[in-house]
């Protein structure tokens, strides 16, 4: 027999800093947690691919081979594999044991800002500066992509992958969402030029940040604002947001040196987590637990909910 | 019984009385055994023998069957009746019906022997079947079981009885709740006798108490359920969990199937998911279909023997009533209170639907109109066929040969193929006023020529005219030769529409390599054909006649020209592969004479923007195309395919003539597609020009006030001058005085970016281009190892990975070295990368260091105007980059050409009305662009 469940608890915001990494691979350009979060990447702009337990904050593997700093990573869904993007216009496909390169695609004409596996990892989807979003084969050996989506018109600077659907945000102020399973495209007209696009967790919304220092919580289906969240200063980088893992909070760095969280449904400002000086430029939140990891020029900082017992023990010892 | 006691009346008598004893009756004779008889079913007696014969008599009269005896069957096979098969002679050969009956040696009738149906099931299993038999999808029925009663119990759980085994629990030790839950961890890997597995011991109410000192019998294993497939994917197929996969924890699974309540094995029978532990994604595509075509992937999913048990470990779970293989509604017991309240048959292992099917919607077919006739009018095939200058035959046999030709000639397709000055000229209709197809498209000195050797031609019949007017060779070609034409002339002059056309295809073409070479056989003729086609591609008319062998007779020359000109039309050139790479340049020069335009174009982008200031977001801001992914991407994506059987790949896009009059037609719906068809644009359009339109459109109010007042002039011009003269030229010509006025100083760049090479070039020219910017913008970091070989960059790069901050600093010293204090001149360079960066791609990355950006104030009184400067001054200095930059500003062309123009008009008007805050309430994009880029870098000084 079961009880009932407890009233659920307020939810807890990482505001604790745990730990910090200081990288060692020039300023950090991108930080992911990968499937389960067990693991972090770090982008570097000293063109590695560094990989990190969250837990003890170790580094575990560095991935070289890119010709130019690294912009993005994502790790499929077993763990098997990771893709990195990187301003030397192309994506590498890493085998996470053994860090090889497994497969280099090239055909981009600028620099790739983003990149994502889809949910079987057997696609790369990467958006570049030249404005097309590329779908490479993982499981064949075609070096060409599956097919380009040339739409946007301008850099393509943020893309995610759920399910049957690709969200893009582009500079050109749109966030465009390609629906493979009925084939159609959803064009949302934001104007300022998107940096970041997220879908949230239950899939029914999409988040949007753009240089408007404004972060839109949009209904996926219809396009319309759910939610509207400022405060903070996004005028010139292209920096993250994200949505927490039960979608009770929204998250995006800020050029001042803060993590905004706005409660996503009231919208008001629930907490500035203060990171440091410098520009948070990269934020990743765990997929399951109270969690958050951010990146400021060389360092990462891991933030969770309580202060880790574990550190305090050992430092009593 | 009545009794005869007192009184008769009293009593009721019920039944037959005996017959009343008398007293002297001697007693009755019991029928000796020698008189007893036994009769079987058919009223014949049967004699009771000793049991050295069986008991009964087995036939007639002690004998066999018959009075004759039994005859044993005997092999007959004659040729009209064939014995099928030779079959064996089996026990059941010699058996007569009584032998099959109820007291046979071999009944053939499900009987329930005396056995089975005793007394002793207990009667905790009673009532366990009648409560189950309640719970079950036809209440109290237990009829099936009944009828199908289990043969025997066996000897196993006869013993188990006896050892104190009771049903419903499981076999094994009483155990402790903890230890027996070790003991079905470990018992896994162990030989021989296995616990059963505990089944559904994770309920939570065994995990609420667990008293020291009692001991528990292991819990009994449950049957499996069958549930219906109700997916299309494959056996043992399981989607994606996104929920799931979130929960990490992807390593690979033992597989067991041997165990009931394995999560791979319910899995493999579709079973519902239960509270299981395991994380990440799992599921597979299963296998490939017998109709995808690529087979040399590698999609079955990776396994290994090592997940399976090749063991069969422990004993068969359950009551041995089933398998493991056993439904499951045995076990479970929910949703049963729905099916309850349905009485009808439904067979256990069945359920109800969750939802009804939906029926089939049946539409009705459309109305017919009432004066509708069912006539076909037939074509007149053959006539059109015959008054193409190709035979039908070759046209078919060259098509079928290579399949090379993409377009038939229209005359020999349906009506659906012809254009419409093709119908025109069938119909005998007049011509419409406007631009008519061919000549429309060439240049008016071109086109000056044809008239005047038009004239020429029909004031002096030349032998072979190289061109004719277009209404007349249409006319001439569609309507048989014209009265004004003698017949001789009229084929010459049918042959030269066709060079004309030849012309027009081949025209231009830059890929010879693969044509299609029809005269292989004949190596000098093959040699004379390719000439004509160079001379076609650089647009010579009279290559026919030059590369024609002027020793061979006239008639073998005039049939070569024919043979030439149609292969020339039929082989022309596909640039299929490349078309989907490039849009196509739209030099002036080059008629193709239409456009790929996207078929949904968005709408208009100052509707949005105001719908964007206004917060409106929704169907204002939402616009929904039709995109069409690549099969292989729904394949990966294991989705079915949106749109099964059609070929198209991204946006579907339409074919457009250049300068049709639909093109002009759209000019009061949306401005944009007005703008597209202006030659300067048209010219070098991409896909980013539609955006830069638009966003000229909504940058501010006095380049829109400007550009809604040039359009209109334009629409005066083109309606004022005549229709021929919405040609390239003219457009040309309104426009560049357009542009004149207003930019000047963009004039050489244009002309730079006149002709567009070819694809590598581009790339290779804006990949350096961006990197080299980037090195100069992202001032720190990271080195471009392999572009452009900036060797310092590379060095102060790695000297920074190995020494951290110092080093960052120290680099932005190296790469702007003439500068002694970095933190007032870091600021400057940044603000005017900024502004360069965000003209062309918008958000860029943050600096590697904090100090770098916080280099303290600096006195930028109007930073517009100087960032302007600046810009100017860096283009000179930066020339080489400029110069390598060109291809991208190509691609950008319109953006920043655009960009620069609304620039300098906002810094016109914000200098006229003295401040530029004047146009802040304007929503219009550029000024708020500028705006937002001041404030940053106001923003950053003033840290």
């Amino acid at each position: 027999m079961a009880f009932p469940e407890p009233r659920p608890q307020a939810p807890q915001l990482p505001q604790h800093l745990l730990r910090t990494i200081d990288c060692q691979q020039g300023a950090v350009r991108a930080v992911r947690f990968n499937a389960d979060g067990n693991y972090l990447l770090s982008c570097g702009s000293d063109k590695s691919l560094k990989l990190w337990s969250v837990s003890r904050g170790t580094p575990l593997k560095t991935y070289s081979g890119h010709g130019y700093e690294v912009l993005d990573a994502d790790g499929s869904y077993d763990n098997s594999h990771l893709c990195s993007c990187s301003s030397d216009k192309t994506v590498i496909l890493w085998d996470v044991a053994t860090g090889q390169v497994t497969r280099k695609l090239r055909g981009h004409a600028g620099k790739v800002n983003c990149v994502q596996f889809n949910e079987e990892a057997t696609v790369i989807l990467s958006g570049s500066l030249d404005g097309t979003v590329r779908c490479w084969d993982t499981r064949s050996r075609r070096f060409e992509p599956i097919q380009v989506l040339d739409e946007a018109r301008d850099s393509v600077s943020s893309l995610k992958v759920a399910q049957h659907e690709l969200l893009t945000g582009s500079v050109d102020g749109r966030v465009r969402r390609y629906d493979l399973r009925m084939g159609q495209l959803h064009v949302d007209f934001i104007s300022s030029p998107i940096t970041c696009v997220c879908f949230s967790q239950d899939g029914q919304c999409t988040l949007s940040s753009s240089l408007d220092s404004t972060v839109r919580l949009l209904d996926k289906s219809t396009g319309e604002m759910l939610g509207e969240y400022s405060g903070h200063k996004m005028k010139g980088y292209k920096l993250d947001c994200c949505l927490s893992s039960k979608d009770t909070h929204v998250l995006s760095c800020s050029e001042d040196g803060h993590v905004y969280f706005w409660d996503l449904v009231e919208g008001s400002l629930s907490l500035k987590l203060p990171v440091g000086k410098a520009v948070v430029q990269s934020l990743s939140f765990h997929p399951t637990e109270t969690c958050l990891i951010t990146a400021m020029e060389g360092r990462v900082q891991v933030w969770g909910a309580e202060p880790e017992e574990t550190e305090e023990d050992a430092a009593a010892t | 019984m009545a009794s005869d006691s007192d009184g008769d009346e009293d009593f009721v008598t019920y039944g037959t009385p005996l017959e009343p004893l008398e007293e002297d009756e001697p007693l009755k004779k019991p029928v000796p055994l020698h008189e007893q008889t036994v009769k079987d079913e058919k009223g014949r007696y049967q004699r009771f023998h000793g049991a050295f014969t069986g008991g009964f008599s087995a036939g007639y009269f002690n004998t066999v069957g018959t009075k004759e005896g039994w005859a044993p069957s005997t092999f007959v096979s004659s040729r009209q009746q064939k014995v099928e098969k030779k079959h064996h002679a089996r026990p059941e050969d010699f058996m007569d019906e009584e032998d099959f009956g109820e007291h046979g040696i071999a009944p053939r009738e499900i009987t329930t022997s005396q056995e089975f149906s005793s007394s002793r099931r207990d009667a905790a299993g009673e009532k366990a079947r009648a409560v189950h038999a309640q719970a079950a999808l036809i209440p109290g029925d237990t009829l099936l079981e009944e009828l199908i009663t289990p043969t025997r119990s066996s000897v196993g759980v006869e013993l188990l009885k006896r050892m104190g085994w009771k049903e419903g629990q499981g076999v094994g030790p009483r155990t402790k709740r903890k230890a027996r839950r070790q003991q079905t961890d470990g018992a896994r890997g162990v030989y021989g006798a296995v616990l059963p597995p505990a089944g559904s011991e994770e309920s939570e109410d065994e995990e609420e108490f667990a008293p020291e000192n009692v001991t528990f019998a292991p819990k009994d294993v449950t049957p499996v359920d069958f549930n219906p497939r109700l997916g299309l994917q494959g056996l043992g197929y399981r989607g994606l969990d996104p929920g799931r996969a979130l929960l990490g924890l992807g390593a690979p699974e033992h597989i067991d199937l041997f165990r009931p309540q394995s999560e791979s094995r319910s899995r493999l029978f579709g079973d519902a998911q239960r509270g299981s532990r395991r994380g990440g994604v799992a599921g597979q595509a299963f296998g490939v279909g017998a109709m995808e075509d690529d087979d040399d992937e590698e999609v079955y999913h990776r396994d290994s023997m090592s997940r399976y048990d090749t063991v069969l470990g422990g004993e068969e779970p359950g009551d041995g009533l089933y398998g493991w293989t056993a439904p499951q509604q045995y076990t479970k017991k929910k949703d049963k209170s729905k099916d309850a309240s349905y009485l009808g048959k439904i067979l256990e292992g069945f359920t109800l639907a969750q939802k009804p099917s939906e029926g089939i919607t049946i539409f009705p077919p459309p109305s017919l109109p009432r004066d509708y006739r069912p006539v076909h009018c037939f074509r007149p095939s053959v006539e059109v066929l015959s008054l193409s200058g190709v035979s039908p035959a070759l046209a078919e046999a060259l098509r079928v040969s290579r399949g090379h030709m993409v377009k038939e000639e229209p005359q020999q397709g349906g009506r659906h193929q012809l254009d419409s000055s093709q119908r025109r000229a069938l119909l005998g209709e007049d011509a419409l006023q406007g631009p008519s197809s061919v000549l429309e498209l060439l240049k008016p000195e071109d086109r000056e020529r044809l008239l005047s050797l038009r004239n020429s031609s029909s004031s002096s019949n030349v032998p072979a005219p190289k061109t004719q007017p277009p209404a007349s060779h249409d006319a001439l070609r569609w309507g048989g030769p014209a009265a004004a034409a003698p017949p001789a002339v009229a084929g010459v002059a049918a042959s030269s529409g066709l060079q004309q056309e030849a012309l027009t295809v081949w025209k231009g073409v830059q890929t010879s390599s693969q044509t299609f070479r029809p005269f292989e056989k004949n190596s000098s003729k093959q040699a004379r054909y390719e000439l004509y086609l160079d001379r076609l591609k650089q647009g010579d008319k009279d290559g026919l006649e030059q590369s024609l062998d002027p020793g061979m007779t006239e008639w073998e020359r005039s049939r070569e020209r024919d043979e030439f000109v149609r292969a020339s039309i039929l082989y022309r050139p596909t640039a299929s592969s490349l078309s989907c790479r490039f849009t196509r340049a739209k030099d002036p020069e080059e008629d193709d004479g239409t456009v790929e335009v996207p078929r949904d174009q968005e709408g208009d982008v100052d509707d949005k923007q105001a719908a964007v200031n206004m917060k409106m977001f929704g169907k204002l801001t939402r616009e929904t195309f039709e995109w069409y992914p690549d099969k292989l991407l729904c394949k990966r994506f294991n989705i079915p395919d949106p749109y099964p059987g059609c070929s198209l790949v991204g946006l579907p896009k339409v074919k457009r003539d250049k300068f049709s009059v639909f093109n002009f037609l759209s000019v009061p719906e949306s401005r944009e597609t007005t703008a597209a068809p202006k030659p300067p644009e048209a010219g070098k359009r991409s896909r980013w020009d539609v955006s830069q339109e638009e966003e000229k459109k909504k940058k501010d109010p006095l380049s829109q006030l400007l550009n809604d007042a040039r359009n209109q002039t334009e629409i005066k011009e083109e309606q004022s001058s005549p229709p021929a003269s919405g040609s390239a030229k003219d457009q040309t010509e309104t426009m560049s005085v357009d542009e004149q006025k207003e930019k000047k100083d963009e004039e050489e760049e244009e002309e730079e970016e006149e002709s567009r090479p070819p694809m590598d070039l581009f790339k290779a020219i804006f990949a350096s281009s961006s990197s080299s910017e980037e090195e100069e913008e992202k001032s720190s970091s990271s080195s471009q190892g392999e572009s452009d070989g900036e060797a310092e960059d590379k060095d102060a790069t790695e000297g920074r990975v190995e020494a951290d901050t110092p080093a960052l600093n120290l680099f932005g010293i190296a790469v702007h070295g003439s500068s002694q204090q970095p933190a007032v001149v870091r600021p400057q360079n940044f603000v005017q990368e900024v502004k360069e960066e965000e003209e062309e791609f918008g958000p860029k990355l943050p600096p590697p260091s904090a100090a770098l950006i916080r280099g303290g104030p600096v006195s930028v009184e109007k930073p517009n105007k100087r960032s302007r400067e600046k810009r100017h001054k860096n283009k000179k200095q930066h020339k080489h980059k400029k110069d390598k930059k060109k291809k991208k500003k190509k691609k950008h062309k319109t953006k920043g050409k655009q960009q620069k123009k609304s620039k300098k008009e906002t810094d016109s008007s914000g200098e006229d009305s003295g401040g530029e805050d004047s146009g802040e309430e304007a929503a219009q994009v550029s000024t708020q662009e500028l705006l937002k880029r001041l404030k940053h870098v106001r923003s950053l000084e003033s840290w």
